[in-house]
């Protein structure tokens, strides 16, 4: 076994610092007034006060934000797991025409820079009356999503043997019934994982899901941009709405955090 | 495990291969069919061949704005994999501190990156932020609004902040399949901590380093919030990186030939530095 010295505690701690300050800061500001903000650097808010949460949960404009995003990534992971289980299933149980072709073609749409899609998804968006709906930046978002899911479930459904297919199939299970009810359940941490792949960089994503929405689907990162007036930025409501923006995904990390470690490894270690 | 040949398999893929041609190979087309055009209305539209290549790869703000890009990409890289082993190694692997540093460790990949811009502008200011602040009173002049140097370290800082946590639990999982009979064969054989991570650890990490390598070289080529939040790319043009440069061309100034042709060399870029790397990686193995 590893022993764990002090050192290695140090160094550890030492980088948690690292992490956790900026978004200490950002918590500090939050929590303070517009003008405590402006007279000068504290390092706990004096007058501590709720008022930038309650702006932004009071104003439509700000969570509707947080409402559109929450939908289109919720729309990216249910599209994702629905294509990417089949396909996967098939990479990892058949040979067929024209495979490794196809598995490696998935996984340079991966690598294609957001910005090099950005003009032909709008013009396409637009031309079927998909822009400025959640759809479009759900569908958007599986360019990248996809190929990744079907990565790392291929990887989970290898581990699988095949003779349980097979017995499952001699016992008189239809290939549905077969993959619903004991395929599916079996692979439980290898969905949640790719499910949690597919929020982290659909959520994350701003380039493509700015640019195809205009108000009705508006993205919270789009929203932020607001606090820019005329009188300045208001850092108190800036950085509310960005705590604002962790929380999702903090949650989503508890909810999967015995799966992590092994999701991380893509199921292939 | 052998694979059974059954080309109805195709049924299965059929979903995603609609999914990803609908959105990948139309509007690849459609970027190549503007990259060879100069099109004025949707009647007119005249074959212009490769002019649109020629102008892209002799514009100097684009040379300078690839030359940017790689120099950042490198250095994040170069940070950013050693980091990462480091924390990885590092990380508890037993109990409750295990999954409670698994999740603070988590947390920075889960933020969007416009709000990491967000943070470190905030961060970072001279008047507000408490490392800009910090940095002043001790003397050091810092400010990344004003001087590109500042600008480059504090985008490279925040990148490092960012994505290193991806590196360390890509890392961390690699380690804990390393099965416990092998420190313990090390532990008799009494090999040193060094011997224990070069020989036993690290061709162990290989595969994960090489998942790292590519997402981090891929993802820090494609960077486009953070640097557009803390600074819009300047001062000057010391952050304006190639997604940037792109986006202004394509929205901006709307001159969809020269900017279908960048998008094109761009793609083929990443397409080409991606497979030097895999295919480097497969021969080293051949050699073994």
């Amino acid at each position: 076994m590893m022993n764990y010295s002090k050192s290695k505690v140090a160094g550890l701690s030492l980088y948690v610092l690292f992490l956790l300050v900026p978004i200490y800061w950002l918590l500090n500001m939050s929590f303070k007034h517009k003008e405590e903000v402006l007279s000068g650097l504290t390092l706990w808010p004096s007058n501590f006060t709720f008022d930038n949460y309650i702006t932004i949960f009071t104003d439509p404009s700000w969570y509707m934000g947080y409402v559109n995003s929450l939908i289109y990534v919720a729309l990216n992971m249910a599209i994702t797991l629905t294509v990417a289980l089949p396909a996967a299933y098939a990479f990892s149980r058949y040979k067929f025409v024209g495979d490794k072709h196809l598995f490696f073609w998935l996984l340079t749409n991966r690598m294609a820079p957001p910005a090099v899609f950005l003009l032909p998804f709008f013009q396409l968006y637009s031309s079927v009356g998909l822009f400025d709906t959640h759809l479009a930046v759900a569908l958007s978002h599986c360019l990248f999503s996809v190929p990744l899911a079907v990565w790392i479930l291929e990887g989970f459904m290898s581990g699988v043997p095949r003779e349980i297919d097979e017995t499952a199939f001699i016992d008189g299970y239809s290939f549905q019934r077969f993959f619903i009810r004991i395929f599916l359940p079996m692979i439980r941490s290898g969905i949640g994982v790719t499910a949690f792949f597919s929020f982290l960089f659909s959520w994350v994503e701003l380039l493509l899901a700015r640019t195809l929405t205009a108000t009705e689907a508006k993205p919270i990162g789009a929203v932020m941009t607001r606090t820019i007036s005329a009188e300045g930025i208001d850092w108190g409501l800036l950085a509310a709405a960005g705590v604002l923006t962790i929380l999702p995904g903090i949650l989503v990390i508890w909810l999967v955090r015995n799966h992590v470690a092994k999701g991380f490894a893509l199921g292939r270690v | 495990m052998s694979k059974v040949e059954n080309n109805k398999a195709w049924w299965l893929v059929l979903p995603v291969f609609l999914l990803v041609a609908f959105s990948a190979i139309i509007p690849l087309m459609t970027v190549v069919n503007y990259s060879v055009q100069d099109i004025f209305d949707a009647d007119h539209a005249v074959f212009v061949g490769v002019e649109w290549y020629r102008e892209v790869l002799l514009n100097e703000r684009l040379q300078e704005s690839l030359l940017r890009q790689f120099i950042f990409s490198f250095t994040v890289l170069a940070i950013e994999i050693p980091l990462g082993i480091a924390i990885a190694l590092m990380m508890p692997t037993k109990g409750t501190m295990a999954s409670v540093s698994l999740i603070v460790v988590a947390i920075p990949l889960l933020i969007p990156g416009n709000v990491v811009g967000t943070i470190w502008k905030i961060f970072g200011r001279t008047d507000v932020g408490l490392l800009g602040w910090g940095l002043n009173q001790l003397g050091i002049d810092y400010n990344y609004a004003a001087n590109p140097v500042d600008a480059w370290v504090t985008v490279v800082l925040m990148d490092v902040w960012h994505w290193t946590p991806l590196v360390a639990l890509l890392c961390y999982s690699g380690l804990r399949a390393i099965p416990d009979a092998f420190y313990q064969a090390a532990a008799i054989d009494r090999a040193s901590k060094w011997a224990v991570f070069r020989y036993i650890q690290l061709p162990r990490l290989r595969s994960v380093l090489v998942i790292g390598t590519l997402l981090r070289f891929m993802d820090s080529f494609m960077i486009y919030s953070e640097p557009f939040v803390l600074t819009g790319g300047g001062p000057g043009s010391s952050t304006t990186f190639l997604s940037q440069t792109l986006t202004k061309m394509a929205i901006g100034q709307f001159d969809l030939g020269p900017a279908a042709a960048f998008s094109l060399i761009y793609f083929l870029i990443v397409l080409l530095v991606s497979w030097l790397f895999f295919t480097t990686i497969s021969e080293m193995d051949k050699d073994k």
